[in-house]
């Protein structure tokens, strides 16, 4: 076990790789991100985004390199030892529980952070705790008119909100956001984008995103993934400008 | 001792290639549908039974052939308009159905045929020694089932591996959106794979049944072995069927023919145990008396070890 | 109000709260008072029917704990009577010791078959519930062949085949209940029988009783909100296995006598039918499954040699048309109760029942010859069923059940629409969006 190293960093990823067989998704990502930082990660389809979120969240072990959440090591951790340091996560693909209520998908998520653990001799109804974060956290994605609707018949954008629910219900310190506002009208995108805001404050966030406005509204820093590695990482106007990030995006030559 | 050694092996070969017979049409089915078909060891039943009924008006030989075909015309129809309103059950729904059908089969074959064994004897054609070892006739059946598991054998790796239509049903296991995208005709390979493989099974049960006792239960009595073979074997290996299904009918033959308990391993060790020890009882099973549970032990070690099985090529 | 799982009682909201608590009591007591009265109804007063109502109540705790497995966890296990056995057993062996004056009263013996369920559980929990899925289902088929084959050969614990015996009225005296007859060994059984429902049920509303819940639906998702999958699995299943456990201390009890086939593939697959036939994730469902297997077990084996072929006809009927069983069936006509639409609904039920009835009864009389002529040969070709005598070496009931069959068939099948329709309005008017 390796011990902690002093670092300003939330999370720290450091030379790595994954390959899937012959395949290198990950080809050596260096990526320092510091505590309450909002820093996105946007790159053509394919580049790599949701896996490197799979990496860091324990999905997927890393071929090599280090990952360290907090200055600890976590890489090849199991998500649920990631997840109980402090890391939470949402799917691009909606991945909430279908046969159980709203109230119900959102409580699930505070319990290992309220220190429920497996306790089997309390009714989960007697713990006002948990209620209470629920309650709070249906608010806030304002979802408590559905509260007692079974999850697998909501609509897309009202899952879409109960997947940012079910990630921030844990109140972790760290939260990855997979491309949360996909599919999502320009209202819905404005609202979800608020909400992100609100619910990031004092936290890290790190949020892969298509939509440009969302990306350059919100983040202090911005990484460019291509092809399995990290051409830029800058502040946004900086990056805007930068010109790799600009031939990987158009596909232009640099002086044209 | 070496003729028991020749003749236990030779008998081990010999189930070991029905236990692969068996075997490779449901390795065919769970690996091309990812169903678990509790039902495979009821088409060999099946094809027991058929070929029992059909031999004795058209004889052995058109037996042969007929009664597969019929068995496979009615896993086709099982899978056409049973199993596959349950496909959208996911898999948990698709094995209750085979379950279920296994169940139903014991039953429609008691109705049928009744509860007793059926006298379901060597026919004449095939009733002859095939060569004589150690001054003991071996029969011609037995090498008959050995010839046809190894065609067996070859055909379903050659079909696997060569044909176009082999490469079409993999693709359509893990993406049938696509491969339907493409333009094939995916509920049609799904039928196309559950007919060939209940024809599989029940080509078995044509010779399985004269070496085995054709009844009701035969199918609930094999059925479990069957599913140990694939899973040692590995999911979606042919080869692996093949070697797991010599492995469990070599050592399960040898074992029955050892009548040494673990007692008089501690006997020759110097130690001796005293009938009053609650270990007596145990270490007093001769390995033949516990030759039955072999094949689960082999089963559960696998599952917990090496979930793959021996050459698998994907974990369930 | 909106239903869940099919507890008693609604989603805690808040000034509901209070109310859902006396619901639920009231659910409870009014349980009690239906345990206390049933076996003094007439019809089952006597010992015949108080055993099989000691039957049920076995049966129902044994398909509790499948529910909590299978419905509630996500757990297809083929081998759950290795742990209703092997508590079986645990309480067998414990009630030679008190026949042989170990100062325990027989009430307490069910306690022991709750051990031995948890303590095999635990042992093998530990190790299968590591994979989830088909895999599980395999591992839990071997270890139930595997338990099944070593019952057989251990016979000085066992018994083997013939099983052990135990005396349950040679005891000290709880009360002065001494358990000779069928009437107090029911209330023992119906007594243990709550108790066990009312813990399992608790079990489903505590943090990780909702946990299991979501390992059920997603177990992926589940790790990352922090749980183990595999944890939470291992819990259900050692839960599981107690209660299967206590199951079994009662089989003891009942039936003073336990053998191999306590743990035997038969028995793990009949609970199997009954929680799948009353309803997979549904509490009640299991109690209703059990029920209705039991008594199809008890009373149709009376009518017909062929009954096993009917129940395995009625799974495969719920599996294809009606996978939430009984309890989903009765679930789905809830919401649509007070909707004017209700009586047409009914009606169109009825118009399809006379050709349902007509041609099930062609089916029966087919499946019914055909069973006795293959499996009693020698009681010849004379056959009566309902008490009409038929020759079955003539064509005529051949022709006429055919008929019945295709006729009711076909007259069936043009009911159908009707149904779908008077359906249709029904839920459009309770504005659910259910299928039938």
């Amino acid at each position: 076990m390796t011990l902690p190293l002093p670092s300003a960093s939330a999370l720290q990823l450091t030379d790595v790789h994954k390959s899937f067989g012959a395949t290198k998704i990950i080809r050596g990502v260096s990526l320092a991100i510091a505590k309450g930082e909002r820093h996105a990660i946007i790159g053509p389809n394919g580049a790599g985004k949701s896996t490197l979120f799979n990496l860091i969240s324990g999905r997927f072990a890393p071929t090599r390199g280090s990952i360290r959440l907090d200055g600890e090591e976590v890489g090849g951790s199991a998500p649920y030892r990631i997840s109980r340091r402090g890391l939470a996560r949402s799917f691009q693909v909606t991945n909430i529980f279908p046969r159980m209520s709203v109230y119900e998908n959102i409580r699930c998520s505070a319990l290992w952070a309220l220190g429920h653990r497996y306790n089997f001799w309390r009714s989960i109804d007697r713990l006002h705790d948990a209620r209470e974060r629920a309650d709070e956290v249906l608010a806030r994605i304002r979802m408590t008119a559905r509260r007692d609707t079974l999850a697998g018949v909501l609509t897309y954008a009202e899952q879409r909100a109960l997947e940012i629910g079910i990630t921030i219900a844990g109140d972790a310190q760290v939260i990855l956001l997979d491309e949360p506002t996909a599919g999502m009208s320009r209202s819905e995108t404005e609202a979800t984008v608020e909400l992100i805001r609100t619910v990031s404050q004092g936290k890290t966030l790190v949020i892969v995103e298509h939509d440009m406005g969302v990306v350059f509204g919100l983040a202090d820093r911005i990484s460019v993934l291509v092809y399995g590695e990290i051409i830029a990482t800058d502040a946004p106007d900086r990056v805007r400008e930068n010109a790799a990030v600009q031939a990987a995006y158009l596909g232009t030559l640099p002086d044209a | 001792m070496l003729e028991l050694v020749t003749f236990s092996l030779l008998n081990g070969v010999v189930y070991g290639l029905l236990l692969f017979m068996l075997s490779s049409g449901l390795t065919l089915i769970w690996s091309m549908m990812g169903v678990l078909n509790f039902a495979h060891a009821s088409m060999f039943m099946l094809g027991a039974y058929f070929s029992y009924q059909l031999g004795r008006t058209i004889g052995f030989w058109p037996a042969l052939v007929i009664a597969p075909l019929l068995v496979g015309a009615v896993g086709g129809a099982i899978e056409r308009f049973g199993l596959r309103h349950v496909h959208r059950q996911g898999h948990v729904g698709e094995i209750l159905f085979t379950f279920g059908l296994a169940y139903l089969i014991a039953e429609v074959v008691i109705m049928v045929w009744g509860r007793n064994p059926i006298e379901n004897r060597v026919p004449a054609t095939i009733d002859f020694p095939a060569f004589v070892l150690f001054g003991t006739r071996y029969p011609f059946y037995k090498v008959l089932m050995m010839a046809i598991s190894v065609g067996m054998f070859v055909f379903l790796y050659l079909a696997f591996k060569r044909t176009r239509v082999g490469l079409v049903i993999q693709a359509a296991l893990t993406h049938p959106q696509m491969v339907s995208a493409l333009g094939h005709d995916v509920p049609r390979v799904f039928v196309l794979v559950f007919a060939v493989g209940s024809a599989l099974a029940a080509l078995a049960g044509v010779i399985g049944g004269f070496a085995l006792l054709t009844e009701p239960n035969m199918a609930a009595a094999l059925g479990p072995i069957v599913f140990v073979v694939v899973v040692v074997g590995g999911l979606g290996s042919i080869p692996g069927a093949l070697v797991a299904s010599m492995l469990i009918g070599i050592v399960q033959t040898f074992a029955v023919a050892l009548d040494y308990s673990l007692l008089d391993l501690l006997r020759t060790l110097g130690v001796s145990l005293a009938r009053s020890s609650p270990f007596y009882e145990v270490c007093a099973i001769k390995v033949a008396q516990a030759a039955p549970i072999i094949p689960y032990l082999l089963l559960v070690l696998m599952l917990i070890l090496r979930p793959k099985g021996l050459m698998g090529t994907r974990e369930t | 109000m909106n239903r869940r799982s099919g507890a008693p009682a609604a989603a805690s909201a808040p000034g509901g709260a209070a109310t859902d608590t006396v619901r639920r009591y009231r659910s409870w007591a009014a349980a009690v008072i239906l345990l206390l009265i049933l076996p003094h109804v007439p019809g089952l007063d006597s010992s015949f029917g108080r055993s099989m109502l000691s039957q049920m109540g076995i049966a129902a705790v044994f398909a509790l704990s499948y529910n909590l497995l299978l419905g509630q966890t996500g757990l297809l296990s083929f081998g759950h009577a290795v742990y209703f056995g092997l508590g079986a057993y645990a309480a067998i062996h414990l009630m030679r010791a008190i026949n042989g004056g170990l100062p325990l009263p027989m009430p307490f013996v069910p306690l022991a078959g709750a051990a031995g369920g948890l303590a095999v559980g635990l042992v093998f929990g530990a190790v299968t519930t590591r994979r989830a899925g088909v895999v599980f289902a395999l591992i839990s088929l071997g270890v139930g062949e595997l338990v099944f084959a070593a019952m057989r050969m251990l016979q000085g614990f066992s018994g083997g085949e013939e099983g052990i015996t135990a005396d349950r009225s040679h005891g000290p005296r709880l009360f002065g209940l001494d358990f000779t007859s069928q009437l107090q060994v029911y209330y023992l059984i119906a007594f243990w029988a709550l108790v066990a429902a009312a813990l399992m049920h608790f079990f489903m509303r505590t943090p990780v009783g909702r946990m299991c819940n979501a390992v059920r639906d997603n177990p992926e998702r589940a790790e990352f909100i922090g749980y183990s999958a595999q944890r939470v699995r291992f819990t259900a299943f050692a839960v599981a296995a107690m209660f299967a456990g206590l199951a079994g201390g009662l089989h003891a009890i009942n039936y003073e006598i336990v053998a191999a086939e306590a743990v035997g593939a038969a028995r793990s697959g009949t609970v199997l039918l009954m929680v799948y036939i009353g309803g997979v994730s549904n509490f009640i469902g299991a109690i209703l499954g059990a029920i209705t297997i039991t008594w199809l077990q008890v009373s149709l084996s009376d009518y017909t040699a062929a009954w096993q072929l009917y129940l395995g006809l009625f799974f495969m009927a719920i599996v294809l048309f009606a996978p939430g069983g009984l309890a989903g069936l009765i679930m789905m006509h809830a919401p649509l109760l007070r909707t004017a639409a209700f009586p047409g609904l009914l009606r169109a039920y009825a118009v399809a029942l006379a050709p349902a009835v007509v041609m099930l009864a062609g089916a029966i009389m087919l499946l019914e010859i055909n069973y006795r002529l293959s499996t009693q040969p020698e009681a010849g070709a004379r056959i009566t069923l309902l008490h009409v005598s038929l020759d079955a070496a003539s064509p005529w009931p051949w022709l006429v059940a055919a008929l019945l069959l295709g006729a009711g068939f076909l007259a069936f099948r043009r009911t159908w629409p009707g149904v779908t329709a008077a359906w249709q309005r029904a839920t459009d008017e309770a504005g659910t969006g259910g299928t039938p």
